[in-house]
């Protein structure tokens, strides 16, 4: 280590170990493994399956996965899935889209305009822990307990974290881009459209994901109060009857609802977001 | 058009940052504007093209901007202000859209201003892809495109590379010899100060006042890196702020 001549031509000495310097960088980040959680889908049903063939896990505990399927396929079979799904889909739909669209317009005020962030910020903080599905009772009263009260659970759920999301992300868009906007005399209405929106995307679709998740989660709540149909009533049928099959069978739907939302979510980001890599 | 500032005076709160400026920046000439951090050009130059209000004085415009121009006070900024998620064209086009043009002039503009700055060949290019010295001829293309009577340019070339930066002086050289453009040239880099202005504005350090202005009667195509004259002015603008800068250097942000 002290032999530091020049040019290397100077005889070491026998002695003197020499080694390849050791690699210690790399790690640290993780890559998509596709395969990988298919497989842990796959052996964890398959271990579960076994289990419940074997009785190692008691029917009455855990009905097996095989049980689930025949449970949906009978759904399926009677016509009635159709009806849950329509129901289930149409609300989430409407309270998704208007929740997401007020909680855009509330969230673009507050990240524009000083009056409507003193205003509404702090309502807005107040408001959002609070979990909708306590409010669900007043919501009956208010919307009645047909469509309105469920679509109006799940708006509201959105609605929250949408605002927040948007005017986080209009906060950090960066102010260079808006004095340009305004060095070149552009409107007020094409500074927000054309840069302080596509600016703030990232934030809002992130703040998507999340408000996504909630709309199911609340989907369901509100379903499990006076509704005919629904995935959320088909659960609640199910578990007042022990039918646990059918139990499982509903929440995996559920599942396959987030899954799937997510993935649109991606898509989108993918399509709109490009540019950022 | 000229603009002519007539004792202009601002500060932020209690602290002074330009005392009583007088300029004149006339028609197809680059004034260059030159002093230690901290002197107050930026805010010169936000005061000039009206994004900051000045506390004293003001900032007039002589005669009418040229026949087309969309925008007579345009600027290019230091960090090029590109939008990322848009294309070289597309970024032109923004400042562009809100102005009711055909889309023949539209494209026509376009067109010409990627032209003039050898961006034709990226045109679907998106920022990202792009070096930073092309960043920057992409803003001077999109300045151009409005036809401006002024252009103000805050510190355009301190983001880049010395290497880029002559690339990129060159460029504004030729782009003023075929078309003389008007502008306002911020900077603390005396060499780019001498090869580009017709005019050099030394500010003292804050609060801003005007020291001295050096007038530069040479083409521009003339002053290279070794001519002497260049060279005796620019080290003749450097005894004029080393005093300054050094005291600048030491003093506490306020």
């Amino acid at each position: 280590m002290a032999d530091v001549t020049a040019g290397g031509t100077a005889p070491a000495a026998p002695q003197t170990e020499t080694r390849p310097v050791r690699f210690r960088g790399g790690g640290f980040l993780p890559k998509p493994r596709r395969a990988i959680g298919f497989l842990t889908f796959a052996v964890l049903l398959l271990a579960w399956e076994a289990g419940s063939r074997t009785g190692v896990i008691p029917a009455l505990v855990l009905p097996a996965p095989s049980e689930a399927w025949e449970a949906f396929m009978d759904l399926l079979n009677s016509g009635n899935l159709q009806k849950h799904l329509a129901a289930s889909l149409y609300r989430l739909f409407l309270g998704f889209t208007c929740g997401t669209i007020l909680g855009l317009i509330v969230g673009t005020a507050i990240g524009l305009n000083s009056y409507a962030r003193s205003a509404l910020a702090p309502l807005v903080s107040a408001i959002f822990p609070i979990p909708k599905i306590a409010l669900l009772p007043l919501f009956i009263i208010w919307f009645g307990i047909g469509e309105g009260s469920k679509v109006a659970t799940i708006l509201f759920g959105c609605f929250f974290p949408t605002v927040i999301a948007t005017y986080g992300g209009i906060d950090s868009v960066d102010r260079a881009l808006i004095r340009m906007g305004q060095s070149f005399g552009l409107s007020r209405w094409h500074i927000i459209r054309k840069i302080v929106l596509p600016a703030a995307l990232p934030a809002i679709l992130s703040g998507m994901r999340i408000s996504a998740s909630i709309s199911i989660i609340l989907l369901v709540a509100a379903e499990m109060i006076g509704a005919e149909y629904g995935i959320g009533a088909y659960v609640l049928l199910a578990g007042n009857l022990m039918s646990t099959d059918q139990l499982i069978a509903g929440v995996a739907m559920l599942s396959v609802f987030g899954l799937t939302v997510n993935y649109l979510i991606t898509l989108a980001e993918r399509r709109f977001l490009a540019w950022r890599n | 058009m000229d603009l002519r500032v007539e004792g202009l005076s601002h500060r932020y709160d209690d602290l002074e940052v330009l005392r009583d400026i007088n300029l004149e920046i006339n028609a197809g000439e680059i004034v260059c504007v030159i002093g230690p951090s901290g002197c107050g050009k930026s805010t010169l130059l936000r005061l000039l093209g009206g994004l900051e209000q000045p506390s004293e004085g003001q900032v007039l415009q002589v005669g009418e901007p040229p026949a087309g121009s969309l925008n007579p006070l345009t600027y290019v900024f230091q960090d090029f202000a590109l939008l990322p998620w848009r294309s070289v064209e597309g970024n032109v086009s923004l400042v562009l859209e809100g102005h009711r043009l055909s889309a023949a002039e539209t494209e026509a503009r376009i067109a010409d201003v990627l032209e003039r700055t050898r961006l034709s060949d990226f045109r679907k290019a998106v920022p990202k892809q792009l070096s930073g010295g092309m960043k920057q001829r992409v803003a001077i293309a999109r300045a151009l495109s409005v036809n401006p009577a002024v252009l103000l340019m805050d510190e355009p070339l301190s983001a880049l590379d010395s290497q880029t930066r002559e690339l990129l002086m060159d460029d504004l050289i030729d782009l003023w010899e075929r078309e003389r453009f008007t502008s306002c040239y911020i900077t603390h880099n005396l060499a780019e100060a001498v090869r580009l202005g017709h005019k050099v504005v030394v500010l003292s350090r804050r609060p801003g006042i005007v020291r001295e202005v050096v007038e530069i009667d040479m083409p521009l195509k003339e002053r290279t890196l070794s001519n002497p004259v260049v060279a005796g002015i620019q080290q003749q603008l450097w005894d004029m702020m080393r005093e300054e800068a050094q005291a600048a250097d030491v003093e506490l942000a306020g």
